[in-house]
């Protein structure tokens, strides 16, 4: 027997993984949820049929999410999270010893609980007591807070879908009016190698050069998602993400991490020219 | 009403029948079905185009129904309380029109707001009818207009006991309500006949908890955009009638100008959207009540805009409120609606019904959701944050009073010369003048031109809006009439 998980990347293109078996599927008020397990990649979490996650790919993702701004930020205390109902972004910032909040936002209770029951590896992160949780939209919590936060992590789904609102002008300027004075965001911000991809992309970054002085792109190696390519914005009120790097600061930590370094933090800025050109397209 | 008969679809159902049949068609439209048109049909699709077919045997005639468009009028009378029920294919213009050619002959004399929709006065024009404008009042904090009140209405018809009708605009674009019953009451009392522009209150006719309806209230004609909270498609229309109206005499007039092609895609969505109102209108509009609320009370709680509703009810001019609109006053964050309009398009990427001077509207329906409410709520905080101005000097709404020298038929067709616009002052305007949308106009035809009216057209201007209505576009001249 042979059962495949398919998911287009684009209308002519797709990703197949050899399914072991499903371990889960329903549907909330939101999305479709599944859970599958697979030979190559274990558990892997998919949304309205998308991978979000797989087990062996998962800290690629997480760790540049988390550790690239840690680094920066000389004395992050307050977090705010949006999305990330798997709990992987929680499991790397409660390794840090001085944060003191972490509030996370997800518009779909059913992902977290899920996520507890079938996704271990990365759901450990929800058991620590600094974790505020608030399931609610992100945009609407964001409007409500002004000059609280030190760090933002947006770690939304595709813009077409629950997450769209997490895509918006709207969303980054709130974000901003939510962030201290020397307060950054950081994004989960779409690919630049697919046609349609891009085009979010370009807009994302459009909204967010138009909403922080500073705003950067940043690149990691993710397989299962589409192209393997994959962008981070960097939107800061303040902090430059290379010149800013507190490189030996964090590495005294002594932090076990299977893709970041501060090597890689300051390479992982430098990007393909196709990408800068896009980039620089929406930048004036 | 009975919910049985509302399930059927007798329109849709000879449509079906008709594929069915697989008929060979050498009759119009040229597309056959779409064959004879790849690129449209792509684009529409394949399904759209299979019903794009004209009057047969099968699907009756819209100009003299007797089978299965009479079978849907019937559904559509029974579903809105009304004697007779027309389907409309020109739009709500036509079905307004329609009301008035139905009561009014050349100088004929009709009662109405000056804040009337453009339809009706175009109306005047076609029919040579003279208007007696009621004056409605202004609330000057939100800068609208309000509903017609009923001592004006009194007045009015005590000066002109040989008026003709009644036409009442409920509920305007704002959600504000008139006393209707009380109107309709005084207007039969004098032997007049009351007509409603009820474009905005489909809803009223299926939610719960709704201001009253032309047809509850016993107005004898009522024009209802089932296009907007109906669910149809654009420009599909009803025009209902009640028991004192001669249904023949008005299915004449609608055919003096409706197309003798009736589009059976407006005419289906009509059949459609009425059997689903009939059905579900409670749930629906109760949902879509309560997403006006929770973006009402969302904008409210950023501060400064003020999104309004039932508070303002004062027992005449805003008998009642349409609590499915969602208007915001944006004169306190020092921006004029149609400004945080351009904002919410140019910045944001949200298009929402119309800015004026000092209001926001926007319009909710059944297939709205709660992440679109979210990002229009996040965008009205954002521009607040970020382009808020000192509010002192911002202009409000304020109703000029028209000086009608002479009647829209006569301005209109009456010789005219065109002038620069600032040397008009005085002189008597042949054309309309508008701000579009919401397409009210600030000048009609047969008013006197003063300087207070050409300083409001040039703020509005000034503000981004859309100026329409005459002859030259850009309007830098004026027709006015040549002799007076």
């Amino acid at each position: 027997m042979e059962l495949w998980f398919s998911e287009k990347h684009t209308p002519t293109v797709k990703l197949s993984i050899q399914v072991d078996r499903q371990l889960y599927s329903g549907q909330s008020e939101f999305q479709r949820i599944d859970v599958f397990d697979s030979k190559e990649f274990g558990r892997f979490l998919t949304l309205d049929g998308f991978i979000m996650l797989t087990e062996k790919d998962e800290y690629i993702y997480h760790e540049m999410i988390v550790h690239v701004p840690m680094a920066v930020h000389p004395n992050a205390k307050r977090i705010l999270v949006i999305g990330a109902g798997d709990g992987g972004v929680l499991r790397e910032l409660t390794k840090y010893q001085q944060i003191e909040q972490i509030d996370l936002v997800e518009i779909d209770e059913l992902v977290v609980e899920v996520s507890k029951k079938y996704l271990p590896q990365t759901s450990c992160g929800f058991s620590d007591e600094r974790v505020r949780f608030f399931y609610q939209d992100g945009l609407k919590f964001v409007r409500r807070h002004e000059n609280e936060y030190d760090l933002i992590i947006v770690d939304s789904t595709d813009p077409f879908g629950p997450g769209e609102g997490l895509f918006t002008k709207e969303f980054y300027g709130n974000c901003f009016k939510a962030l201290k004075e020397d307060g950054m965001m950081v994004n989960q911000h779409e690919s630049a190698f697919y046609a349609e991809d891009a085009i979010a992309m370009q807009r994302a970054h459009k909204r967010i050069v138009n909403s922080f002085p500073v705003s950067r792109v940043y690149q990691a190696h993710i397989p299962t998602y589409p192209s393997g390519h994959w962008l981070f914005g960097f939107a800061s009120k303040k902090y430059h993400p290379i010149d800013d790097l507190k490189a030996v600061k964090w590495n005294a930590l002594g932090f076990k991490t299977h893709y970041y370094n501060t090597r890689l933090h300051v390479g992982a800025f430098a990007l393909p020219n196709y990408v800068e050109e896009l980039l620089k397209e929406v930048e004036n | 009403m009975t919910k049985k008969n509302q399930e059927r679809m007798p329109i849709l159902e000879a449509l079906n029948q008709m594929k069915k049949d697989r008929l060979v068609p050498f009759d119009v439209p040229g597309h056959k079905r779409g064959k004879g048109s790849p690129e449209l049909t792509a684009f529409l699709g394949q399904a759209c185009l299979s019903v794009d077919v004209n009057s047969m045997k099968l699907l009756d005639n819209l100009c003299h129904p007797v089978s299965v468009i009479r079978e849907a009028e019937k559904l559509a009378a029974d579903a809105f309380g009304a004697a007779e029920a027309f389907f409309m294919v020109n739009g709500t213009t036509s079905a307004v029109q329609s009301m008035v050619l139905s009561v009014c002959k050349r100088g004929d004399k009709i009662i109405l707001p000056r804040n009337v929709h453009r339809s009706v006065i175009n109306a005047l024009i076609i029919c040579g009818a003279i208007p007696v404008y009621v004056n409605p009042e202004i609330n000057h904090r939100l800068g609208i207009s309000l509903g017609m009140s009923v001592p004006a209405v009194k007045e009015a018809i005590e000066k002109n006991p040989d008026a003709k009708a009644i036409l009442v605009n409920n509920p305007t674009y704002y959600g504000i309500c008139s006393d209707l019953k009380t109107i309709v009451k005084l207007a039969h009392e004098k032997g007049m006949l009351a007509l409603v522009d009820e474009a905005h209150g489909t809803h009223f006719y299926f939610g719960q908890n709704m201001p009253i309806s032309a047809m509850a209230a016993g107005a004898d004609m009522a024009s209802v955009s089932m296009h907007k909270s109906g669910g149809s498609l654009t420009q599909s229309s009803f025009l209902l009638i009640g028991a004192n109206m001669k249904a023949g005499y008005v299915r004449q007039i609608i055919n003096l100008t409706q197309t003798t092609s009736g589009s059976y895609l407006l005419l289906s969505s009509l059949d459609i959207s009425r059997k689903n109102l009939a059905l579900h209108g409670k749930e629906i509009f109760a949902q879509v009540t309560e997403m006006a609320q929770y973006a009402r009370d969302e904008i409210n709680e950023i501060g400064d805009y003020y999104a309004y509703s039932k508070e303002l009810i004062n027992g005449d001019t805003i008998f009642d409120f349409d609590q499915t609109k969602l208007s915001v006053n944006t004169l306190e964050i020092g921006l004029a609606g149609i400004e945080v309009y351009n904002l919410l398009r140019d910045e944001y990427d949200i298009q929402t019904e119309f800015g004026d001077v000092g209001n926001l509207l926007a319009y909710i329906s059944v297939g709205d959701n709660r992440k679109n409410l979210e990002r229009l709520v996040s965008a009205l905080a954002e521009i607040r944050r970020i382009y808020r101005k000192d509010p002192a000097g911002m202009v409000t709404y304020e109703y000029i009073n028209p000086e009608v020298v002479v009647g829209p038929q006569e301005a209109f067709y009456g010789e005219k010369i065109a002038l620069p616009i600032a040397d008009t002052v005085g002189r008597v305007c042949s054309e309309f003048v508008m701000c579009y949308p919401p397409g009210i106009p600030i000048l009609a035809p047969g008013e006197r031109v003063t300087q207070e009216i050409l300083d409001s057209v040039a703020y509005m201007k000034d503000r981004g809006s859309s100026m329409t209505g005459p002859e030259d576009m850009n309007l830098e001249y004026l027709n006015v009439l040549e002799e007076i």
